[in-house]
């Protein structure tokens, strides 16, 4: 018996990604360094995970990710109840539960770090959506401080030349913007270096992901959940490229060594749309029971999608066009063109699609993508239809029966 | 009044009017849904710009593609064309707004089966120079789209006399709004609800013809018909598509006067410049207009705006008509509730979730709000 446990404890652990550790590390020390900003003298700008962030390295500002918090108020189950906060300051319940949980936060200074540290400013980029104008807007509101919008004009097509011209001019009014709040001039040398870093991180991490072309996975879409928090909060710096380097050698070694995420992998699934956050783990314990791997996803890769748009040598102007052309920022057409290329790379067998009530530009289309992708990739979709943060929409009974059906499909 | 009976079959039976219009006048006819269309361009052209509202009679068809937690509007607008409800328009122009709106081009292009979809992706920020600029680079484009599509030129000429009618027709709403906010009750609300409606629908020519009969006779018996004791209300929201809502509040004693929504006040809020080239003297107009909640200018404006007119016109209760699951509308409620607040004028929030079925059950509502006042 003792034996028996013993070997099973040390199967579990070869299975551990090491570096996980390290990467709590470094985010606990990035949260208490925010924290502490305005002890250091430093300014803190509040930015969305979509916007053009390494302007801000360049000017020492310290980048805070509202939404990134919403993933770790959704991971710790704190979302419910300060979506409940906010609702009773008027928001409505259909709106995007990291916005009502932000917020309530910086109200009530709830949450798993006892609130964000205060902006010294705000910028928003609408690449992701046009939600986060309004929640940043409340925020400008409540913390009386300058907001820039950084306005990517939608892709229904391909990018035209005026949208191109519009959001070059907006990186110039942008630093006009830093160089006005910072009260100090654009340092260019250090963009360029911030720049490149963050090209070379974005690399890393793709290759981090390509990994998982491997049959059978290194490791699921779940951990690239959570290894993902570098290259949204801190891709620029370098502790970022360390990490991720670290993070390829692990995984290259675990492919050597067979060690896959999913034991016995026999099915290789793609998820689109952000982590239902408060139930990776049972989800991710629930597909593998089924002996099935999420191996890619649309969420994760999205932070590395556009890198091939950057030229080194004209960074701001290219920087520019890769940011207005994002996962989330094309039509539908386009975003099922990713979801194939994606399909055939990692070699999957189905999608699975959460519809995210919070989330509607990226949810709303995706009936159309499931018929798409049943008839032209002739993969089967599943459905399921939960938020991201807020624990609420999330009906354990109904999810595990649909899971159950949907991977008889493959029996 | 029997004046308006006319507007009638524009918005009733929609269908009938544009198919009509369509045999005798071979008119291309282009539907929109968002009055940040640039309406006079597409007018210009020659082409019928035709608003489509959120009416339908089943969702069953927009269910496949949308949802639960779509709003109705994108839900019944994309019903209509579906099954086939719509299919007098040559093609659909969605200017951007909101998050769902931008979806929805994209499932209303691949499955209207309309011939012709036009996207003007206008900015969302309307505060900069480089805004503008690329607000008039968007207006050339779709003058340009236009033009390819229709195959047809679009002369400075046309595009003047466009601009000059839709001055005239937006004067001649706001001073209706004016005669109602003056004497309200000589109009009723659904009466100028149909107008507004009609406005986004109607032949243009004959539109403000119609509109100045209505003005006469008004003319003639505004003065005399000088209101009782009405309790002085404004409608805030998007796209109010609630005619019965306007019954409802009268009979609770009180008569909407003024409004801050797409389908109302700020449709013809803003007049273009008819000196300056006209495809830019178009853009200032949408770029200067009042902005609507899916539009950014800087964050306190819609607050400070809704106080003041709020007080301008001596409002005593405000009610918002929010759609479920409309995203700008519901991030500005509290905010714009705590600056009517600031100012001492209650309000009440009216959530419409199936628009079909909510008046009745709103009335007891309304009524206890209007008593309080
Ligand atoms: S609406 Fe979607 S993209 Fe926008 S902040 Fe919320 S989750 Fe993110
Ligand atoms: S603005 Fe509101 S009502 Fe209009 S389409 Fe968008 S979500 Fe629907």
């Amino acid at each position: 018996m003792a034996n028996q446990r013993a070997e099973d404890h040390a199967a579990q652990e070869r299975l551990k990604i090491k570096s996980t550790g390290l990467m709590k590390k470094i985010m606990k020390r990035y949260y208490f360094q925010a924290k502490m900003a305005h002890w250091l003298r430093k300014k803190v700008a509040w930015i969305t995970s979509g916007g053009p962030v390494e302007p801000l390295l360049a000017m020492n500002v310290i980048p805070i990710y509202p939404e990134n918090h919403g993933a770790m108020i959704g991971a710790t189950k704190m979302g419910g109840a300060l979506c409940e906060t906010s609702e009773a300051m008027g928001y409505s319940r259909d709106l995007c539960s990291y916005a009502r949980a932000d917020i309530a936060c910086s109200i009530v200074k709830g949450g798993p770090i006892g609130g964000l540290p205060r902006p010294d400013f705000l910028v928003c980029c609408n690449n992701i959506c046009g939600t986060v104008i309004k929640w940043y807007e409340i925020q400008a509101r409540f913390y009386q401080v300058p907001l820039f919008i950084f306005d990517t004009p939608f892709n229904h097509a391909e990018m035209s030349p005026a949208a191109k011209r519009y959001v070059q001019r907006q990186m110039q009014e942008y630093i006009e913007f830093l160089e006005r709040v910072c009260r100090k001039k654009f340092n260019e040398a250090k963009f360029q270096e911030v720049g490149l870093r963050s090209i070379q991180a974005q690399r890393l991490w793709q290759q981090v992901l390509d990994c998982c072309a491997h049959q059978p996975a290194p490791m699921s879409a779940f951990d690239a959940f959570f290894h993902l928090a570098l290259i949204v909060t801190l891709r620029g710096t370098k502790v970022v490229i360390d990490y991720y380097s670290q993070l390829l050698d692990e995984m290259r070694q675990r492919i050597e060594q067979n060690i896959s995420a999913v034991p016995n992998e026999k099915v290789r699934l793609l998820w689109d749309n952000i982590p239902i956050w408060y139930r990776t783990r049972w989800l991710s314990d629930k597909f593998s029971q089924h002996n099935a791997c999420l191996v890619a996803d649309t969420y994760t890769s999205a932070w590395s999608g556009v890198v091939h748009l950057i030229d080194e040598n004209h960074l701001l102007d290219s920087m520019a066009v890769a940011y207005s052309s994002i996962h989330l920022n094309v039509s539908i057409d386009q975003m099922f063109q990713k979801i194939a290329a994606l399909a055939q790379k990692y070699h999957v067998d189905g999608v699975v699609m959460h519809s995210n009530r919070s989330c509607k530009p990226y949810s709303f289309g995706q009936y159309d993508l499931q018929n798409m992708i049943t008839q032209r990739l002739n993969l089967p979709v599943l459905i399921i239809e939960a938020d991201m943060a807020d624990e609420r929409n999330f009906s354990e009974s109904q999810i595990e029966t649909r899971i159950d059906a949907f991977m008889e499909i493959f029996e | 009044m029997k004046q308006l009976q006319i507007f009638e079959q524009v918005i009733d039976r929609p269908s009938e009017y544009c198919w009509l219009l369509k045999t005798q006048t071979h008119r291309k006819i282009i539907g929109y849904l968002c009055s940040y269309t640039p309406e006079e361009i597409i007018h210009a052209s020659g082409a019928l710009p035709f608003r489509i509202f959120g009416h339908a009679d089943s969702t069953i068809r927009a269910d496949a593609h949308l949802q639960a937690y779509c709003c109705s509007l994108a839900r019944m607008a994309l019903e209509q064309v579906l099954s086939r409800g719509l299919d007098f328009l040559d093609g659909t122009v969605f200017s951007h707004t909101c998050d769902t709106m931008q979806r929805l081009s994209d499932i209303w292009r691949l499955n209207s089966g309309l011939a012709l979809h036009f996207d003007v992706v206008l900015p969302s920020k309307l505060n900069s120079e480089s805004a503008f600029r690329y607000l008039v680079d968007v207006c050339y484009q779709f003058k340009k789209d236009l033009e390819a599509a229709f195959r047809l030129k679009i002369t400075d000429e046309q595009l003047s006399e466009s601009i000059h009618l839709y001055n005239l027709i937006r004067q001649g709403l706001q001073e209706l709004y004016h005669v109602r906010s003056q004497h309200p009750g000589a109009i009723s609300g659904k009466e100028m609800d149909l107008i507004m409606r009609a406005a986004m629908r109607m032949d243009r020519e004959e539109f403000y013809q119609r509109i100045m009969d209505v003005m006469d006779h008004l003319k003639r018996e505004a003065s005399m018909k000088c209101a009782q004791n009405f309790k002085r209300l404004i409608l805030v929201g998007g796209v109010c598509d609630q005619p019965n809502l306007y019954g409802a509040v009268e009979q609770a004693g009180a008569a909407v006067v003024w409004d801050d929504l797409c389908v109302g006040s700020r449709y013809f809020q803003g007049l273009i410049d008819e000196n300056a080239d006209p495809i830019e003297a178009i853009a200032k107009r949408y770029f200067e207009r009042v902005i609507c909640p899916a539009k950014y200018r800087d964050p306190n404006f819609r607050g400070e705006y809704l106080a003041r007119i709020a007080r301008e016109k001596n409002i005593h209760g405000a009610i918002f008509v929010m759609l479920k699951f409309c995203d700008p509308h519901a991030f500005d409620y509290p905010f714009l509730k705590d600056h009517l607040d600031q100012v001492g004028i209650p309000s009440l929030r009216l959530e419409i979730e199936d628009p079909q079925l909510a008046i009745g059950q709103l009335q007891t509502r309304i009524e206890a709000f209007v008593e309080m006042l």
